[in-house]
């Protein structure tokens, strides 16, 4: 019994990174039409800077020290997405293709970079000691930093609703998603929509970089791109442009990844995510949602 | 008549390659027939087939799929494991991953064409991953995890092994990346072909028209993958070992990166593109090694070092400001452009 409910609690945790950074994903790929390939390169920015700044911050104590660094890492995601919208995304305007290549272009640089000036090997980050610690849930001991991640994905979706259906700019993004020609033709200017989309997903993408850099202990070039591939499963499986699908298929994900790796062997869990994505494909090529929908 | 001769005469001047024991000094950093730069002329002209083979999807079809390197090393391992593990013949060995090559193909490609445009990328990006994860768990040990494994030299047919036949394995690249041209040329010229390239303009038409748009694309998809898989093979022959990193979604990043520089859709643009992208990959290594490079202030050096870093960077630069590649640069201004190429 305990066992399942580290790995039920454990698997939260993931879907919880997973959720943050497909969140980002399938709002820009709703409300933009762009695959966006950079999202895993905002990760790892976010990452590094939180290893940066804390690196920098030396003399402080350990915990207010990681939440600086956590700031820093959330506020250079951001920044940087939106500038890669800004710059590179937006002189591009509804080329998708290209749009994608250009993506892709920077996922590539950005992890050469980071590989170029701190090399493959992980960094290892300091943590608040209570993260390191267990909890006793019904006879199971579960690592702290799990409720974190929970908390904070939980937080996430609870904000992106709020601001998604409580906000005039919200409201923006929802009518774009549905019909971006039309939120257009009635004065709106959608582009500042998408400026802020990104830096929403940026920000949110920076957040599972810090998250992950807890759950693992450290950072690494290669993260982002590793855990961008689930979070692409997950887009799909829950419905592209849909939030609230995106959470339930962040969820399944990574339970059936967690619960297949430790009962059937490392590696099954992996593959049994694809084979759950063929068989939701199979019966509804649209994701969850939009079966839900029709 | 004059369509003919300069191909021809391009594909008898690389033939008589081994023979020519001429320097190119800043290109090479050896004579042209000897075994290092064969190798990498070699490498060179495989992966001017493979970025041929993922150009028939991603310029001819208009289908933009992340999972083509799961065929490649399809090729690449399965041949490698029923050789080494196995303990097959060189022949039966390749028959079963060829015929591997058209299955799989199949199956993957029934379930990802339910979908279109951005979803088929991520799908195909997902069954790759698949592969990908099955290379680095090392199943059975039968994959060799991270490090991969050697393949059983004894097995491959005589003249294709040891530094002195290297100039056979490059005749071998040559044959793959003439065969993959051709192959792919009579395709996309042939009716199904037409019908590929009416669906990347506009598929809603093709359907209109009366055509089951599914079928053309599985076909496309197929051709594709199966000949990527056969190159997969000719790349085992050459490096002698399967490494995971042909699995990986970056290993189809870097075919995608060698069409988009060539030019997607243009005769020749995806082979020139893995000509370059080969080419560059391997000698930029060398430039950063070089005494100039090491004198630089660390700001310019460190991401010099990382060719991953200036390919992305050209990737970038020919999107914005050379959509066609380099296929179309070349063009400029020599006459003006067929009514095709600028719907293209």
């Amino acid at each position: 019994m305990s066992t399942v409910i580290l790995l039920a609690i454990t698997g939260f945790g993931l879907g919880a990174m997973y959720f943050l950074v497909a969140s980002g994903l399938s709002l820009i790929y709703g409300l933009m039409g762009v695959l966006n390939f950079a999202h895993g390169a905002f990760l790892t920015v976010g990452a590094y800077a939180t290893w940066y700044a804390e690196t920098k911050l030396g003399g402080l104590p350990v915990v207010p020290r990681f939440l600086v660094a956590a700031l820093v890492g959330l506020v250079a995601g951001g920044v940087f997405a939106a500038l890669v919208e800004l710059v590179l995304i937006r002189p591009l305007y509804s080329r998708h293709i290209e749009q994608v290549l250009v993506t892709v272009g920077l996922a590539l640089c950005v992890s050469a970079l980071v590989t170029a000036i701190w090399g493959t090997d992980p960094r290892f980050v300091a943590l608040p000691s209570w993260t390191q610690r267990t909890t006793g849930v019904l006879g199971a001991s579960i690592p702290n930093d799990r409720w974190i991640e929970i908390a904070a994905a939980a937080c996430v979706l609870a904000g992106l609703n709020l601001f998604l259906r409580r906000t005039r700019y919200g409201l923006i993004v929802r009518a774009g998603v549905e019909n971006r020609a039309m939120v257009t033709a009635l004065g709106i200017d959608v582009r500042r929509a998408f400026t802020l989309v990104f830096a929403v997903g940026g920000v949110a993408a920076a957040l599972a970089g810090v998250l992950a850099a807890l759950y693992f202990g450290t950072v690494d070039p290669q993260r982002g791109t590793s855990l961008l591939i689930y979070a692409f499963i997950v887009v799909v499986i829950g419905g592209l442009g849909s939030i609230r699908g995106t959470a339930v298929a962040a969820l399944a994900v990574a339970l059936v990844q967690q619960f297949a790796n430790f009962y059937a062997s490392a590696g099954i869990g992996d593959l049994s995510v694809v084979l759950l994505l063929a068989l939701v494909l199979l019966a509804r090529p649209g994701g969850l949602t939009a079966a839900a929908a029709a | 008549m004059r369509r003919y001769v300069v191909p021809l005469a391009l594909v008898v001047l690389l033939a008589v390659v081994p023979k020519l024991a001429i320097d190119v000094p800043v290109l090479f950093a050896d004579g042209l027939n000897t075994p290092g730069t064969l190798q990498l002329l070699a490498l060179m002209l495989v992966f001017a087939g493979v970025a041929f083979t993922y150009d028939l999807l991603f310029g001819y079809t208009g289908l933009l799929s992340f999972g083509h390197a799961l065929y490649f090393a399809v090729g690449v391992y399965l041949a490698a494991i029923a050789m080494t593990k196995w303990h097959w013949g060189f022949w039966p060995s390749v028959f079963l991953t060829a015929a591997l090559g058209l299955v799989l193909p199949l199956l993957v490609g029934a379930v990802s064409l339910r979908v279109g445009g951005i979803a088929f990328a991520m799908v195909t990006l997902a069954f790759a991953q698949a592969g990908s994860v099955l290379a680095f768990k090392n199943p059975g040990r039968l994959t060799g995890g991270e490090d991969g494994f050697g393949v059983d030299y004894t097995k491959l047919p005589s003249g294709l092994v040891g530094i002195l036949n290297t100039k056979n394995l490059y005749w071998l690249a040559l044959a793959y990346a003439v065969g993959v041209f051709l192959v792919g040329r009579g395709a996309v010229n042939s009716s199904p072909g037409h019908v590929w390239q009416a669906i990347r303009e506009n598929e809603l038409r093709v359907q209109v028209l009366g055509l089951r748009t599914f079928d053309f694309k599985l076909m496309s998809f197929v051709l594709a993958s199966f000949l990527a898989t056969i190159g997969g093979i000719v790349y085992l022959t050459l490096i002698s070992g399967a490494s995971p990193s042909v699995t990986t979604p970056d290993f189809t990043l870097a075919l995608l990166v060698m069409v988009v520089i060539g030019g997607a859709g243009a005769r020749w643009g995806a082979m020139l593109g893995g000509v370059v992208y080969t080419y560059l990959d391997h000698r930029l290594g060398d430039v950063a090694g070089s005494h100039a490079v090491s004198t630089l202030p660390s700001v310019l050096r460190t991401p010099i070092q990382q060719p991953t870093f200036i390919l992305g960077l050209v990737f970038i630069l020919v999107v914005y400001f050379a959509p066609g590649g380099l296929a179309r640069l070349s063009r400029i201004g020599r006459r003006p452009l067929a009514l095709e190429e600028i719907e293209a």
